[in-house]
């Protein structure tokens, strides 16, 4: 990622404000200057589009505000807008993700910067508006780039990081936060000028522009094999415009690192890394978890470490592009990696476990991994409990068995 | 002026040479709409016959910008691109939904009722060719009682379309109106209309279909005008709550009489196990709508 050499460092004059996140999202799109917002109420992110529509009702943001009768319509919405070349939001949790789950495809497809705030919600049945992580984990093979929040500054800055990011690779960009726990709680959330916003993101460049003067038909039928245009060129088959996608997710990494980087250059907090460390120098045991929960997991590393365990944090921030080489770095001198996840894949463990199993096999790393299950549909997890998870995970080093089949789960069955 | 067949513009903007089927009603409509709205538009197209005719990348038969939306999606992929030139100021340009009737009155009709509500401002087409032909024929909320489909495999379906074009005036919709792929220059006048009109604005097109409905390649014109003469379709609009019958509906009205829909229903293989009890159900459905616009028409 190049960095404009014009960019100087601003005197931070950010205006701090007591935030709920649903609230620091909306901030992070007004300040975003996003053109088109297309949304559907569900709780927990209806404060999310109450608020945008106050910014456009009451003058405070130049947007169109369209009001759809579904996320389906939210998502076609905010994807036609943005192939005309609009800076385009919506935000939804759940069953709204779900239903979203054609159109998350089509706008990852059509590589297009969109950003979606995806307030974590369980997904019935039975009904369950609390939170939990298996609605976005859901969508995880869409193609769009996730992000979680830790808290709500984190939220804020995410949303503004993201159009940064989706519109220098082309790929979708959705921002994660807990559901209630982050949506409903407040906090005191550093919100940047106007005038600081706009020196660090730049206005919306369509890779494609929509002109009858020069008429481009977006999405076609595309066969499996290259085939040639009018003039003879061999042009991609649906097969390369997957694998670019793929590309594109792969090399984002070094753009997200890079405008993390940049916004923490700006702005006084650095978004530079994949995941957040939190004394990692010296642990041998390492709990990952991902959201909200990986302030939690901080709590239960105190206490481990009062108890003399050199225990360390690892919270993913990044899930997709899931950064490898940077997990198996970080996690090189681990003897046991306790990794809890707020979702589960049916049948088999947490999407958070496979993927760092998947990063740690044959790179010579040699811990225990431990996973556990937690959390689902605002089961409350305090950290005395992932503390305890850990502890019960301590006579695994000794039994010498690295993996398990099948997670464990703390619930009362 | 009047538009006819010899000052029509001669300008294409469907190009020779389409995936369609052979006799396909939808190629005529789609090359006298774009005629009418003279390239200056974005169309939206879900999947449907349609896809099938604009090609497969990177060649399409057609020369004004697109963008394919899933199927559910037509009438919000229209209020996205509507909500996107808005909000960069770009003007001049008119947005034209075009969808099948599986693409109308099935699936997408929520996100269509929805920019319709919200007054939308764009063309919404449905060229309704009465069932899934780009599937392979299979029953749609358009296909009519006693026709056999895919779906309907036997029997023949058991329950009559539903009026799509009335369930869209009961939006308040600035402009409703019903056109014909066998009267092209009624369709394009109507799309003109269309055209210089703020709003939601819908326009049925029927579009008999030769492979769907089983009837030869060669009489998909003269099917469509016995459908109309026999009032199985009207050709009629309605502006700002006036309505007006157009065409051969007008004359049809003029004149005062309908052919038997015995005699459109029986020159379609899809109809061959049509019972008597239905036709006379179909033709009482037809009498009672046809009373009922031509007292409207009176008024």
């Amino acid at each position: 990622m190049k960095r404009s050499s014009t960019l100087k460092k601003v005197d931070r004059k950010a205006d701090i404000q007591i935030l709920d996140g649903n609230h620091a999202a909306a901030h992070g799109a007004k300040l975003s200057r996003v053109q088109v917002i297309a949304a559907y109420p569900i709780t927990p992110q209806s404060p999310v589009t109450e608020t945008l529509s106050e910014f456009v009702e009451g003058g405070d943001l130049n947007a169109e505000y369209i009001a759809v009768e579904s996320e389906h319509s939210a998502l076609a919405v905010c994807t036609s807008a943005s192939i005309v070349g609009a800076r385009t939001f919506t935000a939804t949790s759940s069953h709204g993700l779900a239903y979203m789950h054609e159109m998350l495809h089509w706008v990852a497809g059509t590589r297009l910067p969109v950003v979606l705030a995806c307030v974590n919600r369980a997904i019935g049945a039975p009904w369950n508006v609390l939170n939990d992580q298996q609605d976005s984990i859901s969508q995880r093979d869409t193609g769009w780039i996730q992000i979680y929040a830790r808290n709500n500054q984190e939220i804020l800055d995410s949303v503004i990081q993201a159009y940064k990011i989706a519109e220098s690779v082309y790929v979708p960009v959705m921002v994660c936060y807990d559901g209630y726990v982050l949506s409903h709680t407040e906090m005191p959330v550093a919100v940047p000028s106007q005038d600081d916003m706009d020196r660090f993101l730049p206005p919306y460049k369509p890779h494609t522009v929509l002109d009858p003067a020069d008429p481009k038909n977006y999405n076609l039928v595309t066969l499996a094999n290259p085939r040639v245009n009018a003039e003879g060129v061999l042009c991609h088959g649906y097969m390369e415009l997957r694998y670019l996608l793929q590309e594109a997710l792969q090399h984002s990494r070094e753009t997200i690192a890079g405008v993390g980087r940049e916004f923490g250059e700006l702005f006084g907090r650095s978004y530079a890394n994949m995941f957040w460390e939190d004394r990692m120098d010296d642990a041998d045991i390492v709990i990952v978890a991902m959201g909200s929960l990986a302030m939690e997991a901080i709590v239960a590393a105190n206490m481990l470490r009062e108890k003399g365990h050199k225990a360390g944090v690892l919270g993913l921030r990044v899930f997709r592009p899931f950064p490898k080489a940077d997990v198996v770095k970080a996690l090189s001198k681990s003897r046991l990696v306790v990794v809890f996840d707020k979702n589960v894949s049916y049948g088999s463990e947490g999407a958070t476990c496979s993927e760092i199993k998947s990063a740690l096999y044959g790179s010579g790393a040699n811990a225990v991994i431990r996973n556990f299950i937690v959390g689902l549909g605002g089961r409350d997890i305090k950290a005395r409990e992932l503390a305890d998870a850990v502890t019960k995970s301590l006579p695994s080093l000794k039994e010498g068995v690295l993996n398990r089949e099948y997670p464990e789960w703390i619930c009362h069955i | 002026m009047k538009t006819n067949a010899v000052n029509l513009t001669e300008t294409e903007y469907l190009l020779p040479g389409n995936r369609l089927c052979a006799g396909c009603a939808v190629s005529l409509a789609y090359r006298h709409i774009l005629k009418a709205l003279e390239g200056q538009a974005i169309a939206t197209v879900p999947a449907s016959c349609l896809t099938v005719l604009h090609g497969m990348y990177p060649i399409t038969a057609v020369n004004v910008p697109c963008v394919n939306t899933p199927f559910a999606s037509t009438g919000a992929s229209a209020t996205g691109l509507v909500a996107g030139l808005k909000a960069l100021g770009k003007k001049g340009l008119t947005v034209l939904a075009i969808a099948g009737d599986g693409g109308t009155h099935d699936i997408g009709i929520q996100a269509l009722s929805g920019a319709a509500e919200r007054r939308d401002d764009f063309i919404y087409i449905c060229y309704d060719n009465e069932g899934y032909m780009n599937t392979g024929n299979q029953r749609s909320g358009s296909t009519p009682l006693g026709a056999i489909s895919g779906t309907t495999p036997i029997l023949g379906k058991q329950q009559n379309q539903k009026d799509m074009t009335a369930i869209m005036e009961a939006h308040g919709l600035p402009y409703v109106a019903t056109a014909n792929a066998s009267y092209p220059l009624d369709l394009y006048e109507k799309v003109r209309k269309a055209r210089s009109i703020e709003g939601t604005r819908f326009i049925h097109v029927f579009t008999p279909c030769p492979p769907g409905w089983g009837f030869p390649l060669s009489d998909t014109i003269r099917i469509g005008q016995l459908a109309v003469q026999t009032g199985w379709d009207m050709l009629y609009e309605v502006e700002n709550g006036v309505f007006r019958l157009t065409s051969a509906s007008e004359s049809t009205a003029r004149r005062g009489n309908l052919r038997p829909l015995r005699e459109y229903l029986m020159e379609q293989g899809r109809f061959r196990n049509i019972t008597e009890e239905q036709i006379d159900e179909l033709q009482d459905w037809v009498n009672a709508r046809w009373q009922r616009c031509l007292k409207r028409a009176a008024k």
